[in-house]
């Protein structure tokens, strides 16, 4: 691992109320790299990437133990949740554009952010529309309701809307599951092509998703890391027996 | 869980053991052929060639559809390609056993320039390395993989042997020279069969441990 350290996760055990979803968990995430986490259902994957950006403090009942560092700095003692979600963005599985103008959704956080000049918005909302790849489709109906895009566009709006506060990190909750293959390709594309400036981490139940995009994958398995290596490793010659029989679908 | 798929992986596993045997029964048969001047026999390896493209064909389609409906991974990703790659060079020495019988229907009736001995020698030791491959891959067998790696020395060395003898013969006889250059050319054939065993035995090796000659290719 040549990059530095983006996010550093030492030994995190997650409780909500009496059961515990996530057991002594310990993995360092490198800058500018794409990073997935794979696992069945209920294994833990979305807790995890939830923990990174405090979405479990509204959780009631949620309490967490041990460290998680972004950039050294430990986000649950030393870090203002909001400063934290400016700087980790989130994308989750179904597209959730709010039910307002594409120009307004980009525009929204940023203004929540206090930019108030028209220019500055502009120039923020094109830039995230073209970093998401979108403009060129969109920039003719920057007023009209974001609503009215195809669930893949919707998506890629949200991509926008995550980048448009200039994050260090995205998170991503299953981004495509809901999506056709081409909508699929696209945004894979994108995420690729973000990396150079964004720490991708990426929940996927999509193995070939994983493969094609990430260069680094944890298998999640009731709440525990079986295994976390190069993407290539993982999925060729996988260490953990348990890895193998997921991956290759005996179990899960 | 995934019955259905490793239903066709045994479905494999026979298909590569049928093939295997077909090669080694064809090596053994082409020597047989040449040994006791059999042209009957020596054709009938050379109808062989016809049924081991088939195979390889029918095992090549079975890999590529496996790899287009299950997109495997980890071994059963090792595994498909290993059969995808291993299928080319049993061809091959379905090929080179063929051409070994085509030269014995040429030379049968003549009387042999000598009494042959290293010929048979290299051909136990190939047909062992051929059968030694497929069992390995067969039995995912890593230490028998290495064995049929290490015996290509021996084959080797025969060759070498047989090529200094030949050499020897037509400088004391130069009205030799033809049935030698034959001799030459079916022990050429054997040393290849050896070598595309240890291609077989190679992959057979990445398929056990992901390493294909000491490199980690995937």
């Amino acid at each position: 691992m040549s990059e530095p350290i983006k996010f550093s996760i030492q030994d995190v055990n997650l409780y909500y109320g009496d059961f515990q979803a996530l057991h002594h968990i310990s993995l360092d995430v490198p800058q500018n790299s794409i990073t997935a986490f794979i696992g069945p259902s209920g294994c833990g994957k979305s807790t995890m990437l939830k923990s990174l950006n405090r979405m479990n403090d509204l959780v009631e009942g949620c309490r967490i133990e041990g460290d998680i560092l972004l950039d050294g700095v430990d986000v649950y003692r030393q870090m203002d949740a909001v400063e934290l979600r400016r700087r980790v963005g989130m994308v989750f599985q179904k597209p959730n554009p709010f039910p307002m103008s594409i120009y307004d959704n980009i525009a929204y956080g940023p203004r929540t952010h206090g930019v108030k000049s028209r220019s500055q918005l502009d120039e923020i909302v094109e830039e995230s529309l073209r970093a998401a790849a979108m403009w060129d489709e969109v920039k003719d109906r920057l007023k009209k309701s974001a609503l009215g895009l195809s669930g893949g566009q919707q998506q890629r709006l949200c991509i926008a809307r995550a980048l448009s506060v200039k994050p260090e990190v995205l998170l991503m909750d299953e981004p495509t599951s809901a999506l056709d293959p081409i909508s699929t390709m696209k945004i894979e594309d994108l995420v690729l092509e973000i990396k150079k400036k964004y720490t991708i981490i990426i929940v996927t139940h999509n193995m070939q998703q994983a493969t094609r995009i990430s260069d680094r994958t944890a298998f999640f398995l009731h709440g525990e890391v079986v295994e976390y290596d190069d993407t290539a490793n993982l999925f060729s010659m996988p260490k953990d027996k348990r890895t193998e029989d997921y991956i290759t679908g005996r179990f899960g | 869980m995934r019955t259905r798929f490793d239903r066709e992986l045994e479905t494999l596993n026979l298909e590569m053991i049928q093939m295997g045997s077909l090669i080694e029964r064809s090596i053994e048969s082409t020597v047989q052929a040449l040994i006791e001047k059999d042209v009957e026999l020596a054709q009938e390896v050379i109808g062989y060639d016809k049924d081991i493209d088939d195979m390889e064909r029918e095992i090549e389609t079975r890999c590529l559809r496996l790899l287009l409906q299950q997109q495997p991974v980890a071994a059963d990703l090792r595994l498909i390609s290993t059969a995808l790659k291993m299928i080319t060079d049993m061809e091959r020495i379905g090929d080179n056993a063929a051409d070994i019988g085509e030269i014995t229907c040429r030379i049968a009736r003549e009387d042999y320039i000598k009494e042959l001995r290293h010929i048979p020698m290299m051909a136990e030791a190939t047909i062992r390395m051929v059968k030694g491959s497929v069992d390995a891959f067969v039995h995912r067998d890593l230490e028998k993989a290495q064995q049929v790696i290490d015996t290509d020395d021996e084959v080797d060395d025969l060759f070498e042997e047989i090529k200094a003898e030949l050499i020897g013969m037509i400088h004391q006889d130069a009205d030799c020279g033809a049935q030698a250059v034959d001799f030459l050319m079916i022990s050429k054939y054997l040393e290849r069969i050896g070598d595309h065993a240890v291609n077989i035995a190679e992959w057979v090796v990445f398929s056990l441990t992901g390493e294909h000659k000491n490199h980690r290719i995937l």
